[in-house]
């Protein structure tokens, strides 16, 4: 087995996420590359696990597992941000929200009525 | 040229293939199906590099949990069928900086290792990752059920709006 291949199909992928982090308006398909880049250094982790001998056994598998929990945290609360800004704006285009406006709830927000 | 170094490529190739058409196709959902066929290559790869017990989870977690959550999230936002043309900024940018860090970091890679052969490891681990898991890392472990929870919480917060973000 020729570790090469799989770091560079690691390098590949995470060259390709970042591509998609940088060129994606839609704020979901923002968070689909990111899945992309964490599976790249997923991918390294395990191939580093293989290739390299610690001295704790597996260490590599180990943080891969930690690595793909912590993505699926990521997703979930990304996605309820995305949703919620959906709610807001009607729109989830990442290059539409203001980041030096007021808050969202004093611009415009026909649906909740503030006392 | 053995039989792993075969499988590796051809998985590989699938793997970059979907991811780079993931992020250039012009159809949401279909973005999410390419997704798929990345992380079940991936997956692949796992198998191949006799990472077993990542490579289930993998197919678990990922494939099954966060891309349909991702799915769920495009139908949610009212996603159009079909080719949608808003979907991209200018791109040279993120053509300079995307290309530069993966061929950047593959050159490194490619540098760095060469042709070097390694032996695989035999295969069937689940015991051997399970134990390390709980005998080196249980604190990292428990404080990750922690951060779940917190994210659990977290999220449902900020989704409903009658109890969070409101004074």
């Amino acid at each position: 087995m020729r570790p090469v291949i799989p770091y560079v199909v690691a390098a590949l992928l995470f060259g390709a996420g970042v591509y998609g982090v940088l060129r994606r308006r839609n704020a979901v398909l923002v968070l689909m590359a990111v899945e992309l880049m964490l599976n790249a250094v997923n991918l390294i982790l395990v191939t580093a696990d293989t290739t390299v001998r610690g001295t704790l056994p597996h260490g590599g598998q180990v943080f891969a597992l930690f690595v793909i929990v912590l993505a699926a945290a990521e997703v979930g609360v990304g996605l309820a941000i995305v949703l919620q800004l959906y709610r807001l704006r009607s729109s989830v285009a990442v290059d539409t929200v203001r980041l030096d406006a007021a808050p969202a709830s004093e611009l415009d927000e026909p649906r909740l009525v503030r006392e | 040229m053995t039989g792993a170094d075969v499988l590796l490529l051809a998985l590989g190739a699938v793997a970059v293939g979907s991811g780079v058409l993931v992020v250039t196709t012009d159809q949401l959902v279909r973005a999410g199906l390419y997704l798929v066929v990345c992380l079940g290559a991936i997956a692949g790869l796992y198998l191949v590099l006799t990472a077993e017990l990542v490579a289930w989870v993998q197919v678990l977690i990922y494939v099954g949990a966060v891309v349909v959550l991702l799915l769920f999230a495009v139908m949610l936002t009212r996603a159009p069928i079909g080719r949608s043309p808003d979907l991209n900024r200018p791109g040279l940018p993120a053509v300079l900086i995307g290309g530069g860090a993966g061929l950047g970091l593959a050159v490194l890679f490619a540098d760095a290792f060469r042709f070097t052969k390694v032996d695989l490891p035999s295969p069937g681990n689940a015991e051997a990752i399970g134990t390390e898991l709980f005998r080196s890392w249980v604190l990292p472990f428990e404080v990750l059920s922690v951060l779940l929870l917190a994210a659990l919480v977290g999220a449902i917060i900020v989704s409903r709006p009658d109890i969070g973000s409101r004074p």
